[in-house]
């Protein structure tokens, strides 16, 4: 794992060409580690949130980290913008390390580095107009933009399909798709370079959804914005994301173009994750991978593999034998003794 | 399954009718701004072994529909007319004590939320044993405990005689959602109403979770009602699928009639907006354009005209006059919806087919 993963193959964006170089955001070997006690005088352990994940996003790129609840994708996110402090691992930014920003740093930073959180209802001030809300991160820095900062708050608005005329309405006065774009305004008013989405869109209704994933991917393409998006939906992920990142149990199991992932993964939790989902255009439950059992705790993850004990494919070496990323003959790169082979059926 | 209609039908259910039947349901609460008409009108039927599919975003009434079935409205608060025949027994206008007779054995139900619905000063396997206890008052206590640990088993819980003493926050997500669905089916049900089962819970175990009902179902042969916002479950689970909007029924059919050939247009609103594993990754989704409706206060007309790219194809019918549930196409394949036949067809096969989400 400590190899590191910056530069893996296969990783070309997929959309339009972009200027190959350093990319924006590199993430080296992050762990997080929560301290926990169980009992009164209990003995203390350490719930392995996030243990050591390496990955890099592109300027202009869409990167998805998929996973089950508990997988630490938020955890990581929340790392990445650093309102978590990493217990270990690097965070790079434009080639300056930012693992320990502090003050001046750190605000400088958020402004290239900006995050949308899942629960519109509990993200905006409720005391405070829409128009003060998205004009926050404005006066935090003390930026006066040309025209005044109700001029470019309302740009904003109407940047995010709102009415810049309820610029001083309140969050309780919108629909939670409204609330979700006034999330998304303020995170665009310093016009940022990456955008960090955690689960932007599970709160609300599919229509309301799609209105807000296109929205996003709207932005995305004209303001040649990089998103890491943590989504538990991969559908939703596959149609915004050129590049997927799968999680388990707080490692990386695979990552690779958004292509190769949905049609022919080499992890084996990849493809159980992926027939797990219900799709609209599959009738029945044919053909489903059935996992046995819940994610184990991160508490006190099981050796080797971590997904060695749901995974059908298990073997003795799965469990003696950690095995590390390398890049499969997918074009992935996949952390598996017994990779898979060959497209999903 | 029997088509339901807009209009209520004669109450007469013999045995070997459909379990539940709900003939022109009206749910209304009176508030403060005015009459939230959440449910209104509503008429469907569900035979034992069958599943029935409720779809609809937020403030459709799928929810207040389940809880009205169970009885479980303050009738204070709540103005409920229409019918509900649970085994031939109308449940509107039954005494609180008689509707408890028939929770948990006639009709019972699985919540969304099992860390609320699950008591948290209680031990799981106490909770389950009481559900028994209830409807069994002869049992013995330790033949209440069998059959609490039974359970916990049979829904795939390990250990079930060490889990059933654990309190409801030892339990995982997935864990926890077993656990109700054992309440839930301790006296073996024949109606189970599930409503979002499966919401709250990773895609590994709502799949867990959803071959578990089917399994039950096929061994109690128990009809069930299943409410979610995923159309990905419906398609997966469902055998007949019944599409709400605003609080009134707008499609009817059987799954095949309602995933592949979808005749109402906020049918295919959902269909089109919903983000798929296969077709093509980079099309841009297709929204159903604003928001859903106040239940104070419906659009006139077709409850969905704002929303429609369709509304007014028909003279000023869509804003004037509210659409009857009407056969069209197929047989049992209901639709609410002004478009004349050849129009849908049309508008199906140019818009609508082509684009993802529609069943191939």
């Amino acid at each position: 794992m400590t190899e590191t993963l910056v530069q893996e193959p296969g990783t070309e964006p997929v959309g339009p060409s972009r200027p190959a170089g350093e990319p924006l955001l590199v993430v080296e070997d992050l762990t997080k580690h929560f301290p926990v006690r169980s009992g009164m005088f209990g003995k203390t352990g350490l719930v392995r949130a996030v243990d050591g994940v390496s990955f890099s996003v592109r300027a202009g790129e869409t990167l998805g980290l998929v996973g089950e609840s508990g997988c630490g994708k938020t955890t990581t996110g929340r790392m990445l913008v650093r309102l978590l402090d990493s217990t270990s691992g690097k965070i790079t930014f434009e080639g300056k390390d930012i693992t320990h920003a502090k003050g001046g740093g750190l605000r400088q930073l958020r402004q290239d580095m900006q995050i949308i959180f899942q629960d519109p209802y509990a993200s905006l001030n409720p005391r405070h107009t829409v128009g003060r809300i998205v004009a926050m991160p404005l006066q935090v820095n003390g930026i006066n933009p040309p025209g005044g900062v109700k001029k470019r708050v309302q740009e904003l608005l109407e940047l995010v399909g709102l009415n810049p005329e309820h610029y001083n309405r309140y969050p309780h006065e919108f629909s939670g798709g409204q609330r979700q774009r006034i999330g998304v305004a303020r995170a665009l008013a310093l016009r940022p370079k990456i955008i960090v989405a955690d689960e932007p869109v599970s709160a609300l209704d599919v229509s309301i959804q799609a209105q807000v994933i296109n929205l996003l991917r709207e932005l995305q393409r004209e303001l040649d914005l990089a998103f890491v998006f943590i989504a538990h939906d991969l559908a939703v992920v596959r149609h915004f994301c050129q590049r997927i990142g799968v999680m388990y149990l707080g490692k990386m199991v695979e990552i690779g173009d958004r292509e190769t992932i949905y049609e022919r993964p080499a992890h084996p939790y990849t493809r159980a994750l992926l027939s797990a989902v219900p799709d609209v255009t599959k009738m029945g439950a044919s053909g489903r991978i059935r996992l046995e059992g819940d994610v184990p705790t991160p508490l006190n993850p099981p050796s080797g593999c971590r997904f060695r004990t749901r995974c059908w494919k298990a073997q003795e070496v799965c469990a003696s034998e950690e095995p590390p990323l390398t890049v499969k003959s997918n074009g992935t790169v996949a952390a598996c003794h017994f990779p898979e082979d060959g497209a999903i059926k | 399954m029997t088509a339901p209609t807009s209009a209520p039908q004669s109450p007469a259910t013999t045995d070997t009718g459909p379990y539940l039947k709900v003939n022109d349901l009206r749910v209304q609460f009176p508030t403060e701004d005015g009459i939230v008409k959440a449910v209104d009108g509503v008429s469907f039927s569900v035979e034992r072994g069958q599943t029935l599919g409720i779809v609809g975003e937020s403030g459709s009434g799928k929810s207040v529909t389940s809880l009205t079935i169970m009885g479980l409205h303050n009738t204070k608060r709540a103005r409920i007319s229409g019918e509900i025949l649970v085994g031939g027994r109308n449940v509107v206008g039954m005494s609180e004590e008689q509707t408890r007779r028939l929770r948990g054995r006639d009709m019972s139900m699985i919540f969304q939320d099992p860390l609320s619905a699950l008591h948290p000063y209680f031990k799981v396997g106490a909770q389950i044993a009481e559900a028994y206890k209830v409807h069994h008052p002869n049992a013995s206590k330790s033949e209440c405990r069998r059959r609490a640990v039974d359970m916990l088993g049979r829904v795939g819980i390990p250990q079930p005689a060490r889990r059933a003493d654990q309190y409801p926050h030892e339990f995982s997500g997935g864990m926890r959602q077993r656990a109700m669905i054992a309440m839930a089916l301790v006296n073996d049900p024949d109606l189970l109403i599930a409503d979002e089962p499966t919401t709250a819970l990773d895609v590994t175990v709502q799949a867990q979770i959803l071959d578990l009902l089917e399994d039950l179902q096929r061994e109690f042969n128990s009809a069930i009602i299943m409410i979610t916002h995923d159309l990905g479950v419906v398609a997966q689970v469902a055998d007949d699928v019944l599409v709400m909007y605003g609080g009134r029924a707008v499609e009817f059919g059987s799954v095949e009639q309602v995933m592949r050939r979808p005749q109402h247009p906020y049918t295919w609103g959902l269909l089109a907006s919903v983000p798929s594993l296969h077709g093509d990754a980079d099309a841009d989704l297709v929204p159903i354009k604003g928001n859903p409706p106040s239940l104070i206060n419906l659009p006139s007309g077709c409850a969905f005209h704002p929303r429609c790219r369709y509304a007014g194809r028909n003279g000023d019918r869509s804003f004037t006059e509210v659409p009857e549930l009407h056969q069209v196409q197929e047989r049992g394949h209901l639709v609410a919806c002004h478009l004349s036949e050849a129009d849908r067809q049309k508008f199906y096969a140019e818009d609508i087919a082509p684009s993802a989400g529609v069943a191939q």
